[in-house]
């Protein structure tokens, strides 16, 4: 084929057009997932030679308790993530969508954490955590509640939670604006209708606006699921994971065991099993938003 | 009556979240005021007895301006390659007909569901073999593959949704593929591309754990690493910490000011058709 023919044919062309893009997908995104499941037959420290260790890694982390409690934390954090900032999220969308003064400045000054990173966000909270000198604390005294000042990060009872909170805060305004953006397609007809009908605004809610919002409601839950096992910087710099693992998810857990302890075999096999439990959720949740659209 | 009451009652739980949004805010900016001994003495939510600015001659002097520099570089280098790179392939996926079209397009989309912590060890590793370990320019690699998917998908959504006739009379004078992406489909998908930009500029500019794993020594560190590492050293300096912590999150906010609808369509048009 000369160089006119080739340039007349649309499969090379597409894949032209297409090859800066594959490439990097392929080194950074696709390549790595493979690789990690070979590293994870390995002992290796990143550096010096592999050592074959067949199955060993992977018999350690089915009996490694912490990795089960780093992924339980994680499936605790997609339930608090779910039940706090999806209704919360849709409350103050409903009340940013009534035709009301000032509107704009709210969604403006509520959208602002989405903007900080995770590290600020996270050191935000922290010295807001402090048990000296914090905010929280202080408050607290301040109104004569001294029996409910602790350590919020240092107790493992509480430190989970305590990390689950700045998620949700950073979090809320991302869903609410999602949710805004579902209310204002709803057709003002049917609001019309409603309160011809004698409606309540409570009953327009659950009759109108809730099952209008349906399919933005499960996109909004899938990508809080998603999300969730994404969760890294926050709580890598809030308690990297402490006390004693309390607040461990699979990605600190990885990151520790590959990067501070050097053990990359073993932390492949985490980041391998993390992939595995993503791709699962994942392809359940598009089943069933997939079926959600059709009924 | 009644509907005044209403208001009040919205207006009421609206003022609640303001206050749970902002107040950390306003702590943040007026403790930076305050210098490390009034910072102990009186309670956090006590106002600074003089705005000093010496919290912040005291960052920038601490080299912290380094970081910005190299934040700005990172994110701007690989903003321009994702959009260079993404308008190409979506190009590509919404107009020419290659049979596979619908699959690469699936396949892209997947790639937002892959965790990214689960492939450091690998890009660690690949880096290091390709002589980039701890030089700014390995970031841009896992930035550029990051964003893709996101900006394939806010793209091809916007080249499909342009009507096919502007670029039927190019093809019938016989323009290549490449004049007709360039000259025609490049200037009309201008919008899309900016908020693309600006969405992407948003989340590199956050971007943590790449720099983390991918490099070391001070002068490489991009603003976010840089914020942590100086939490490390001047952690107990809670006012100085804090005035680190709100100059990492300004240019943000000023971007934000100014551009907010583009950030606002970005972060959620992943989420509206997807």
């Amino acid at each position: 084929m000369n160089k006119k023919e080739l340039m007349n044919n649309k499969y090379f062309i597409a894949a032209l057009f297409l090859l800066p893009a594959v490439l990097f997908s392929l080194v950074y995104l696709i390549i790595p997932i493979p690789l990690s499941a070979y590293y994870s037959f390995f002992k290796w420290d990143g550096i010096g030679a592999m050592k074959f260790l067949g199955l060993e890694n992977w018999a350690e982390l089915l009996n490694d308790p912490i990795f089960w409690s780093s992924m339980a934390n994680n499936f605790k954090l997609v339930a608090i993530s779910l039940v706090v900032q999806i209704p919360i999220a849709l409350f103050l969308a409903v009340l940013l969508t009534r035709k009301i003064k000032g509107a704009d400045f709210f969604k403006t000054i509520y959208f602002v954490p989405m903007l900080l990173s995770s590290i600020a966000v996270a050191f935000l909270w922290r010295y807001m955590y402090d048990p000296t000198f914090g905010l929280i604390n202080g408050v607290l005294n301040l109104v004569g509640l001294e029996q409910l000042t602790r350590s919020w990060l240092g107790n493992p009872d509480i430190a989970f939670y305590s990390v689950a909170a700045p998620i949700q805060w950073r979090f809320i305004p991302l869903y609410m604006i999602i949710f805004m953006a579902g209310i204002s397609n709803i057709p003002e007809q049917l609001y019309e209708a409603a309160e011809i009908d004698g409606a309540s605004n409570l009953q327009s809610f659950f009759f109108v606006t809730l099952p209008m919002l349906r399919s933005t409601v499960v996109n909004a839950s899938v990508l809080i699921i998603v999300g969730s096992l994404k969760y890294f910087a926050m709580i890598f710099a809030l308690t990297g994971g402490g006390p004693n693992h309390a607040s461990e998810l699979m990605a600190t857990y990885l990151y520790s065991k590959s990067f501070t302890e050097m053990n990359m075999g073993y932390g492949s096999t985490i980041s391998v099993a993390l992939f595995l439990v993503a791709l699962i959720v994942s392809v359940v949740f598009l089943r069933f938003s997939k079926k959600d659209v059709r009924n | 009556m009644i509907n005044k009451l209403k208001q009040l009652v919205i207006y009421l739980f609206l003022l609640i979240w303001l206050v749970i949004t902002g107040y950390p805010l306003v702590f943040l900016v007026q403790n930076s005021f305050k210098i490390r001994m009034e910072f102990f003495r009186n309670p956090v939510w006590s106002l600074p007895e003089s705005f000093t600015l010496q919290n912040y001659i005291d960052v920038m002097e601490s080299g912290f301006y380094i970081y910005f520099i190299n934040s700005i570089i990172v994110c701007f280098i690989s903003v321009a390659i994702i959009i260079i790179v993404s308008a190409l392939a979506s190009y590509a996926i919404s107009r020419i007909d290659f049979k596979f079209n619908k699959l690469v397009y699936i396949l892209f989309l997947a790639g937002m569901m892959i965790p990214i912590h689960s492939t450091l060890i690998p890009i660690y590793k690949i880096t290091l073999s390709m002589g980039l370990y701890d030089k700014l320019s390995a970031l841009i690699g896992p930035y550029v593959a990051f964003s893709l998917p996101i900006s394939v998908f806010i793209l091809t959504g916007f080249i499909n949704d342009i009507p096919y006739e502007l670029e039927e009379a190019a093809i019938i004078d016989g323009a290549s593929r490449f004049r007709i992406f360039k000259d025609i489909i490049l200037p009309l998908v201008k919008p899309a591309i900016a908020t693309v930009a600006i969405y992407n500029l948003t989340l590199l500019w956050n971007q943590f754990a790449y720099a983390l794993v991918l490099t070391s020594s001070p002068s490489k560190r991009i603003l976010t690493l840089g914020l942590f590492e100086f939490q490390g050293q001047h952690g107990i300096n809670i006012p100085l910490t804090l005035t680190a912590l709100f100059l990492s999150v300004l240019p943000l906010i000023i971007l934000y000011v100014f551009l907010q609808e583009h950030i606002i369509k970005g972060m959620t048009a992943g989420a509206l058709k997807g």
